[in-house]
């Protein structure tokens, strides 16, 4: 777990060569007679962020959930750190697009939960889950349960929940789709900000283009569903530290938005066609 | 609409309702054989009140329906939660369980008091297999209808079986458990009056019986609303309790910070 840590390449143009983290070879994702995903082959290397960028309904968290061991793949194989995944991982940080907090449990109590489950210490996961709640902004909300929370800081708890055990893989469903425009950026430097600390390969899914570019080393686009596979894969040489809001009028960023958007266009369009 | 016209209309329509009764009692419309005149049925209720020797029968009635409660609701939670867990066993005691559940309850008395006599457990009995099935249901649907997003997430997080039982299906089940609280309380004093009123030798529906026996209306209606009474004191504790146990949910929560 310490690689990602000492991961010596910090641009994310040298990436290419660090060792693969994720690897999902020729996945087909299928309920029944349904096909969701087909024949999927995707590396996400150590400390690379990932966007998966594909219209709505096109399979995109059926891979997540592979990823996770939450899904078996109906063929192929998925494996993490050169693991093949059987059964749910744990060494694995999800950030969920619904809200996934025990809304029984305080925001400490739910921080503290990953290491709790392991077995830490009661002193020891009480300091380091503050700390973590610290980290995300969130000093003074310890002892407030979810429902006493807005949309913005019930994410940043699930952040601090996924994070604090230190995953090697971080995997995201459209983690801020449901918040609005100005809370969505904020999340999504505050997220940047604690992965820059400690790089680590990141999946993130979702339908928001300019997301995945602001926020990702690379943008996979899957086609339309039913049978959605990979049909491109974009580079985003995009310095960091990003600020996300502000890179949206970079024009490299928007050069990249033009040439993604182009690929990813059709697509949105076939998905419209097939659902009407 | 504001809440002193609301209260003045309730009060007017208890004032219509009683008054017309004890008016037509008064003129002689009324049978006071069936239908005894309210002051009457107040002076009964006033006349317990004030005895200590009525405290006994609430008491006992009070043991009985606490009794049944947390028995049958411990039964009901744990076979829910195994149930609600195990599809398999589901599957196989469904039939069994409907049966048992179609049973109509009443009919049970008797054999209770056969096996337990006519003392208080035969009573609690009762009121345990009317909790039981309501808490039974309640329990297993809500282990079976846990959030699987929360669920995943607590599996991802590291979570054990036994994990899982803790910190997700009992408190996701604990709160439709607390829910039908208010259901599962009235069938407990449900099973312990009709326990009592079938055989016994005191208590509130013992009360009431012998009202019955001996032809006494009045005595039977203060039976009755003594009753009511007693259902509302347990239901306005309950609201309390509930309060303080489900204090992550919004209503409850919301209130208190406010």
């Amino acid at each position: 777990m310490s690689l990602a840590v000492v991961n010596p390449m910090p641009a994310p143009a040298g990436q290419q060569n660090a060792k693969s983290m994720v690897s999902i070879d020729a996945v087909t994702m299928s309920f029944g007679s349904y096909v969701a995903v087909q024949d999927v082959n995707l590396t996400v290397a150590d400390g690379e962020f990932l966007a998966i960028v594909g219209p709505t309904g096109c399979g995109k968290s059926t891979i997540l959930n592979a990823i996770a061991g939450l899904l078996k793949p109906a063929s192929g194989t998925v494996s993490i750190d050169g693991t093949p995944v059987k059964g749910v991982q744990n060494d694995i940080g999800y950030l969920f697009q619904q809200d996934a907090l025990l809304p029984w449990k305080t925001s400490i109590e739910n921080v503290e939960l990953g290491l709790m489950f392991r077995g830490v210490g009661s002193t020891e996961r009480r300091e380091r889950s503050m700390s973590w709640l610290a980290k995300v902004g969130l000093k003074g909300f310890e002892h407030r349960y979810p429902h006493q929370l807005s949309g913005g800081q019930r994410k940043r708890v699930q952040m601090a929940q996924a994070l604090i055990a230190g995953p090697k893989v971080i995997l995201m469903d459209e983690p801020f789709s449901a918040l609005d425009i100005h809370t969505r950026h904020l999340m999504q430097n505050e997220l940047l900000r604690l992965w820059q600390e400690e790089r680590r390969a990141v999946v993130m899914i979702t339908h928001d283009l300019e997301e995945a570019i602001a926020l990702g080393d690379r943008v996979a686009i899957l086609a339309a569903g039913p049978r959605s596979r990979v049909i491109e894969s974009f580079p985003v040489d995009l310095e960091r530290p990003r600020d996300v809001a502000e890179i949206k009028l970079d024009p490299r960023f928007m050069d990249l938005y033009r040439n993604i958007w182009a690929s990813l266009r059709g697509e949105v369009e076939k998905s419209y066609e097939r659902r009407d | 609409m504001n809440v002193v016209t609301e209260r003045i209309i309730q009060l007017g329509m208890l004032v219509f309702i009683l008054g017309g009764w004890q008016l037509g009692v008064t003129a002689g419309f009324i049978d006071v054989f069936f239908f005894p005149a309210p002051l009457d049925i107040f002076n009964q209720i006033v006349s317990w009140i004030v005895d200590p020797g009525f405290y006994k029968h609430v008491s006992i009635t009070l043991t009985e329906t606490v009794l049944g409660y947390i028995i049958g609701t411990g039964l009901g939670v744990a076979a829910g939660v195994w149930l609600g867990l195990s599809r398999s066993a589901a599957r196989i005691l469904d039939p069994f369980i409907k049966g048992l559940n179609a049973i109509p309850r009443v009919v049970l008395a008797p054999i209770f008091v056969l096996w337990l006599g006519l003392g208080l457990w035969s009573k609690v009995a009762l009121a345990v297999t009317l909790v039981f099935f309501i808490t039974f249901f309640n329990a297993m649907q809500g282990v079976r209808e846990v959030n699987p997003v929360v669920l995943a997430n607590a599996k991802i997080l590291g979570a054990k079986r036994s994990d899982l039982l803790r910190h997700v299906y009992f408190p996701a089940a604990a709160s439709w458990i607390l829910s039908s609280l208010r259901t599962s309380v009235g069938f407990a004093v449900v099973g312990a009056i009709i326990g009592e009123y079938l055989g016994s030798s005191a208590g509130l529906g013992y009360l009431i019986a012998q009202a019955e026996g001996n032809f006494d209306a009045v005595g039977v209606f203060a039976g009755i609303i003594i009753l009511a009474m007693f259902v509302l004191i347990i239901d306005r504790i309950l609201d309390v309790l509930e309060g303080r146990l489900i204090k992550w949910r919004p209503n409850a929560a919301e209130e208190r910070a406010a």
